[in-house]
């Protein structure tokens, strides 16, 4: 038997450490990982954990991030629950066997620290790595905080590992701006947390001996079509609802609250900011302080990626009259990755808001309460207008001449 | 809000110095937040930590601050880092150097005008703990200067933030706050 850990009823845990002790108190089986910055701490932790007796697994040391990955699928196959956690360019070389995972319905649990992509190289927060595994076929949870980080990931085992899902989970968390900021996180003691999630139920595993079955089959065109749109059909029709369920069950846990999508005194707004990760969390500092000038600002925040909410959006954001969608990764000679999904998922309502997009934050550049204002008085004005005023791609934040497109 | 910037060389123990901070400050129900510029992250080279501190949950994340007092941890940084910056009126700066405020000020100018104290917290540190890690020390300075807590309950804490350490480091962590509470001036 594992050791308990005793937890005051508030610490203060960066995200990673909030994650780590998340999958210690859900008692991963097994752990295959290849450190990166800045989502090392995560499994330094759990491997921390194993060997001081606070968890019964296995930590798996391997040479690359797609052996990381591969690791936990033949794990999960196996029959065991499993976690991993990397960030940016360990992603990218995890990026094919994201998709082996999800296709072959493994519920692995996956914590990216999401830093931006080289090159340039730099370890520090954007959303690039987020956006490049997003088709991936993996649920994608975000947390905006290090108490997100920790109470994603308990809602995520109990999501993927439902057999009615069999999902893998993504829990998305900023790189340095919530893996390294310690705040108050709101703990759960070790029982607790494990029966929120319960013993892992294994289903077709391969070390049922009695039941032989055979994983990562090929299928051609006879079958592949098949298969994927099983896939997608589950992603569209019962995650979300097993999602809404969680986090009910999980509010009537802790009394904490999460939202498919977050609103924020969107009651009677007429100004909307919509981003994710930490940048929710200062917008509605911002949006509470321009209240107070009498400016109806309110903040969407996208708290999960995958499957999209396009319904919940389109929703939250009916009636509003200008919303402006805040994408941080380097677009790449588009539309911002957001800004397209959230257009797509207004442009065929009745009622649409005028929409405009902005690039921030690459490599970790600051979003400041002051950019943010500006940015609320762009909308008010192309409120006022009844149009969109300027250009609807515009970068904040960077140096040199402003830079605008489309 | 109180904001507190932190001037440091990477290994010197600014980020474990504002976490233990935020940690302490924790447990009587305030909201904190505790976080640091890494930049290279070479051992030596400049960095910069952060505390914020407030009755109600912290949600800004802008690495932005107009700082309501600078800790300076390192002696060489007054003169080679931006330690005014984002200055308001009322900033009020503990900066570690074996000289005196005024002889500080002269060969800083840019601190004239300022609410400075100094300490020499690489000296504490080197002759109670036996390394010049100058955190815990600046700590206890930051406990006179500010009234924050009773530093028998402000030590009290810090040595459970400590707990991991051996006892002896303990100890003489508790010696170096305490003498910087002290000698402050």
């Amino acid at each position: 038997m594992a050791e308990k850990m005793e937890l005051r009823e508030v610490e203060v845990w960066d995200g990673n450490h909030a994650a780590a002790q998340a999958l210690r108190q859900v008692q991963v089986d097994v752990v295959a990982a290849y450190p990166i910055t800045p989502s090392t701490p995560i499994v330094e932790g759990y491997a921390k954990f194993l060997a001081d007796g606070y968890v019964e697994g296995e930590f798996v040391m391997v040479e690359s991030e797609h052996a990381a990955m591969s690791g936990c699928i033949g794990a999960s196959a196996a029959g065991g629950r499993v976690a991993t956690a990397t960030s940016s360019q360990g992603l990218a070389l995890m990026v094919e066997t994201l998709y082996q995972a999800a296709g072959m319905r493994l519920p692995i649990i996956l914590n990216i620290v999401n830093r931006a992509l080289a090159a340039p190289l730099n370890v520090n927060g954007d959303h690039s790595d987020m956006y490049l595994c997003r088709d991936s076929g993996w649920i994608q949870l975000n947390a905006f905080s290090p108490q997100g980080a920790y109470d994603l990931n308990f809602i995520a085992f109990k999501i993927s590992e439902d057999h009615d899902i069999r999902i893998p989970s993504i829990i998305n968390q900023d790189g340095f701006m919530t893996s390294h900021t310690a705040q108050g996180v709101a703990t759960l003691d070790d029982d607790t947390a494990f029966n929120f999630v319960g013993e892992f139920k294994p289903m077709n595993d391969m070390l049922d001996l009695e039941h032989p079955v055979t994983h990562g089959v090929q299928a051609e065109e006879d079958w592949h079509f098949e298969h994927k749109a099983r896939q997608h059909n589950d992603m569209m029709t019962k995650v979300m609802p097993k999602i809404e369920k969680t986090f009910a069950e999980f509010e009537a846990l802790t009394g904490r609250k999460y939202s498919v999508v977050e609103s924020y005194d969107m009651e009677d707004a007429e100004l909307c900011v919509v981003c994710t990760g930490t940048s929710v969390e200062t917008a509605r500092v911002v949006a509470t302080q321009l209240r107070a000038d009498g400016i109806k600002a309110g903040v969407v925040g996208i708290r999960v990626f995958r499957p999209f909410p396009f319904e919940q959006i389109a929703a939250a954001l009916d009636g509003i009259k200008a919303v402006a969608v805040l994408d941080r990764s380097a677009p790449g000679g588009a539309p911002g990755a957001l800004f397209n999904e959230i257009s797509s998922a207004l442009y065929s309502r009745d009622n649409r808001p005028l929409i405009s997009g902005y690039i921030y934050g690459l490599g970790g550049r600051d979003l400041t309460r002051a950019h943010l204002v500006d940015l609320y008085s762009e909308l008010q004005a192309n409120a006022d207008a009844g149009k969109v005023l300027t250009p609807l791609q515009q970068f904040i934040g960077v140096r040199g001449p402003k830079l605008s497109y489309l | 809000m109180l904001e507190i910037r932190w001037h440091s060389r990477a290994g010197q123990g600014a980020v474990t110095g504002a976490k233990g901070l935020a940690d302490v400050i924790s447990t009587t129900g305030k909201h904190v937040q505790a976080f640091a510029f890494y930049g290279s992250a070479k051992r030596g080279a400049a960095m910069t930590a952060y505390n914020r501190v407030d009755d109600e949950m912290v949600l800004n994340h802008e690495k932005y601050m107009k700082p309501d007092y600078v800790f300076v941890i390192d002696p060489s940084l007054t003169y080679t880092a931006d330690i005014t910056a984002n200055h308001k009126d009322d900033t009020i700066y503990i900066i570690t150097t074996h000289l005196d405020r005024d002889e500080l000020i002269s060969e800083a100018p840019k601190l004239k005008g300022k609410t400075v104290y100094t300490v020499d917290c690489i000296t504490i540190a080197q002759e109670t703990i036996g390394r010049a890690i100058p955190n815990t020390p600046m700590l206890g300075a930051f406990m006179k200067v500010s009234k924050m807590y009773d530093i028998e309950f402000f030590k009290e804490n810090m040595k459970r933030v400590l707990e991991k350490l051996p006892p002896k480091i303990v100890d003489a962590n508790m010696l170096a706050i305490q003498r910087a509470y002290d000698e402050v001036k």
